[in-house]
């Protein structure tokens, strides 16, 4: 490379022979494909939450109104499709590891450029599959976004359509998984040990093998759950002597690990985010960095919770409890971490902070509702019950999405070199935490009570509870417009970001905002590790 | 400008490593149902192996490890600099690819004339764990021969590069990754080997 007498361009200026959208869409600068993602998925993301406000206006009243029983099926399928596969699982690896793997290490670029501006067609391919799955053929998809054999094989809509659009994102997800490892293994900067990587990084690093050794086996259930329905090999079909006992085993035996592939990165930013506000290095660096790969292990082990009630043998189940109730332990470690890092720290409080407690808060519900479902006994009561769908979505929503929120919020000013405004971010904080808990923890209380899910209708015992957790849908929303609203108004009208608006002292704080082209004007030399803040040195 | 010059072999080897653990795992997923399958239909994956053409699939098994060594012997050549013996190493490593997959359209053509197939009217009157057996086969056998169309493919691409001189004795990684995807489909088809045709 030539070196650099002046300063590089950032890399939001178009400087080679394309401009505008096809610089974008031909750009394999490792920012700009993080860019992509982030638009790509924050619409799918909106897609995803219209389907939901419009389920929970069903629930406002008992009986069937608005919409028919089939259509409320295809609303449930494609809001869990369109929310897993586009926005929870590829969401914080494919966005803000994009974007800062390659920055946090100090390197330029990820290993493979090429290969990563492809997963980000393969991710629009598959998506543009999935979307076409729910106009075309036969109708929406109607089975669940787990697609259970063997009504999956039976069922009339375009379930073959939909399921290869998870395929191919699929795809999109392993070749990502490739690149990060790579990128991790050979392209750290000259004394970049692997314990002096940020935290992030070592999410990412663990997310990837997750996606490398799991994905796969979604991919070849997938498969089968195609050519069962074209050819009949009978597979998944007891009448043919196959067994739908094995398909629930391979779909989580992905679907499982894929929990914590949409979970990981989202501590690792909220770990990236509290020494910053907190001035002060992380408790434990090792036990974290450990943590996420025991997670990753241990994680992948776990599945069969899932299944407790489809007839397994006991002994199964009580093994799958166990090692369910184990998973929670590293989880833990991460929760007492950040909180003896906020401890004695000299706490700058921030909006990204305030999404980071947030997601501390919501993620321990998350958690702990996550182990009562461990447990053999209170699972068989609440089985596809309300309980389950509220836990996950304290899990999904208020952990990932609002790990999201505050790593979009800390490195909004790095990405665009704009500043958004604090008070309205704080404003809109107030309608979605309050809905976000009005309307999860009503369906938690609905579970108890015994609301099945996935019913258009109920009976008038959950009626109150049900109306609540409408209201909090429209609070929530109200907030999550508010939230993007802001975000948007800012990428246009607002205030120039300094280069070091948080005062942290990763890489990413030594460069320009936005970054430019090249991330770094030389690569640095790191002597030691990542949180080394000045006046903590006493 | 984001266009780096930056090569990398050892990354590029590490990728493809990566790359390869993915398949393992896709195939992995359907050595898992083969195993369950077999160990609820034993008598039954007996009489299905039975049907297939042990003496074929071993043949095709030869032509397959052989077509292996010779990938080897075009990369050897390629360092070497030896182009043409490169170019006759790969061009025998195609002719053989071709070859199992010709013999594999008999064995799928001989099964399609007895009605062993899904959904065949025939196959529907034998007991479930043959109908499932025979699922397997098409299924494992049918990916597998994806791959060797991919395989395939992929070498013909190579042998293109080493005739236009893209790749080199100096830069050669392309066909080593290629070579490695060529071992890989070879490995997956001696444990489809015992599987299915000695079951019986």
């Amino acid at each position: 490379m030539t070196t650099h007498a002046t300063a590089q361009p950032s890399y939001l200026v178009d400087t080679g022979s394309r401009k505008g959208l096809m610089a974008w869409l031909t750009s394999t600068d490792h920012k700009r494909v993080g860019v992509l993602y982030l638009y790509s998925m924050i619409s799918f993301f909106f897609v995803g939450v219209g389907i939901g406000f419009l389920m929970r206006l069903v629930q406002l009243t008992p009986f069937q109104h608005l919409i028919t029983a089939r259509t409320y099926n295809a609303l449930f399928t494609v809001h869990g499709v369109i929310m897993i596969f586009l926005f929870v699982i590829p969401g914080l690896p494919a966005v803000f590891g994009n974007f800062f793997l390659p920055i946090l290490i100090g390197a330029k670029d990820v290993a493979f450029p090429r290969l990563n501006l492809a997963s980000w067609y393969f991710f629009m391919i598959g998506a543009i599959l999935a979307v076409l799955s729910l106009f075309t053929g036969g109708g929406a998809p109607d089975t669940g976004w787990s697609f259970y054999a063997p009504f999956s094989l039976k069922t009339g809509t375009n379930v073959s359509l939909a399921v290869f659009g998870a395929f191919i994102l699929g795809f999109s997800s392993m070749l990502t998984g490739i690149n990060f490892i790579t990128t991790i293994h050979r392209l750290r900067a000259p004394g970049m040990k692997w314990f002096r990587m940020p935290l992030m990084c070592w999410a990412l690093y663990s997310t990837s093998w997750i996606q490398l050794l799991a994905t796969p086996i979604l991919a070849i259930t997938l498969v089968l759950v195609i050519l069962e329905r074209f050819f009949g090999i009978g597979i998944f079909d007891p009448a043919k002597g196959g067994d739908p006992l094995l398909y629930q085993h391979l779909f989580w035996i992905y679907s499982h690990p894929a929990v914590y592939i949409m979970i990981l990165p989202a501590m690792g930013a909220i770990t990236e985010i509290i020494p910053t506000f907190a001035k002060r290095t992380i408790f434990g660096y090792k036990a974290i960095a450990f943590s996420s790969m025991a997670i990753a292990g241990v994680g992948s082990l776990v599945w069969a919770h899932h299944m407790f009630t489809s007839g397994m043998s006991s002994l199964a189940t009580l093994l799958f409890s166990l090692l369910t109730m184990i998973v929670a332990v590293p989880s833990a470690i991460k929760v007492f971490n950040w909180v003896s890092t906020l401890y004695k720290g000299s706490i700058d409080f921030q909006p990204p902070l305030l999404f980071a407690l947030t997601f501390i808060f919501l993620f321990a519900i998350g958690g702990l509702t996550g182990v009562m479902q461990g447990a053999l006994a209170i699972n068989v009561h609440i089985h596809d019950t309300y309980f389950i769908v509220g836990h996950f979505h304290y899990v999904m929503f208020g952990g990932t999405g609002f790990a999201f929120f505050a790593a979009l919020l800390y490195w909004f000013p790095k990405m665009s070199g704009k500043m958004y405004s604090k008070k309205a971010i704080y404003a809109s904080w107030f309608p979605m935490f309050i809905g976000f808990n009005m309307l999860y923890f009503g369906m938690l209380i609905l579970g108890m009570m015994g609301m099945p899910r996935r019913y258009y209708v109920h009976l008038p015992q959950y009626h109150t509870m049900h109306v609540v957790a409408t209201v909090g849908s429209w609070f929530l929303v109200l907030g999550l417009l508010a939230f993007f609203g802001t975000l948007i108004y800012a990428l246009f009208k607002g205030s120039k970001a300094e280069d070091n608006p948080w005062g942290g002292v990763t890489l990413e704080w030594t460069i320009p905002s936005p970054p430019p082209q090249e991330n770094f004007e030389a690569i640095p030399t790191i002597t030691h590790g990542p949180y080394h803040f000045e006046q903590e040195s006493k | 400008m984001s266009e780096h010059v930056h090569r990398d072999d050892f990354g590029a080897r590490l990728g493809m490593w990566l790359f390869l653990v993915t398949e393992i795992v896709l195939f992995g997923g359907l050595f898992i149902g083969y195993s369950y399958m077999r160990y609820k239909y034993p008598a039954e994956f007996h009489h299905g192996g039975a049907e297939l053409n042990a003496t074929l699939g071993v043949i095709n098994t030869l032509v397959l490890l052989t077509s292996s060594l010779t990938v080897v012997l075009a990369i050897v050549a390629i360092q070497r600099a030896e182009k043409k013996r490169a170019m006759a190493f790969l061009g025998t490593t195609l002719a053989l690819g071709l070859t199992f997959l010709v013999i594999k359209s008999f064995e799928w053509a001989a099964k399609f004339h007895h009605g062993l197939y899904p959904n065949a009217p025939h196959l529907g009157t034998l007991p479930p764990g043959e109908q499932v057996f025979f699922g397997l086969y098409f299924t494992m056998t049918g990916l597998h021969g994806l791959h060797v169309i991919v395989g395939l493919s992929l070498l013909s691409v190579m042998l293109w590069w080493v005739a236009t001189d893209r790749i080199r004795a100096d830069r050669y990684i392309h066909l080593e990754n290629s070579g490695l995807y060529w071992h890989l489909v070879d490995v997956i088809w001696i444990f489809l080997l015992p599987l299915f045709y000695l079951a019986a």
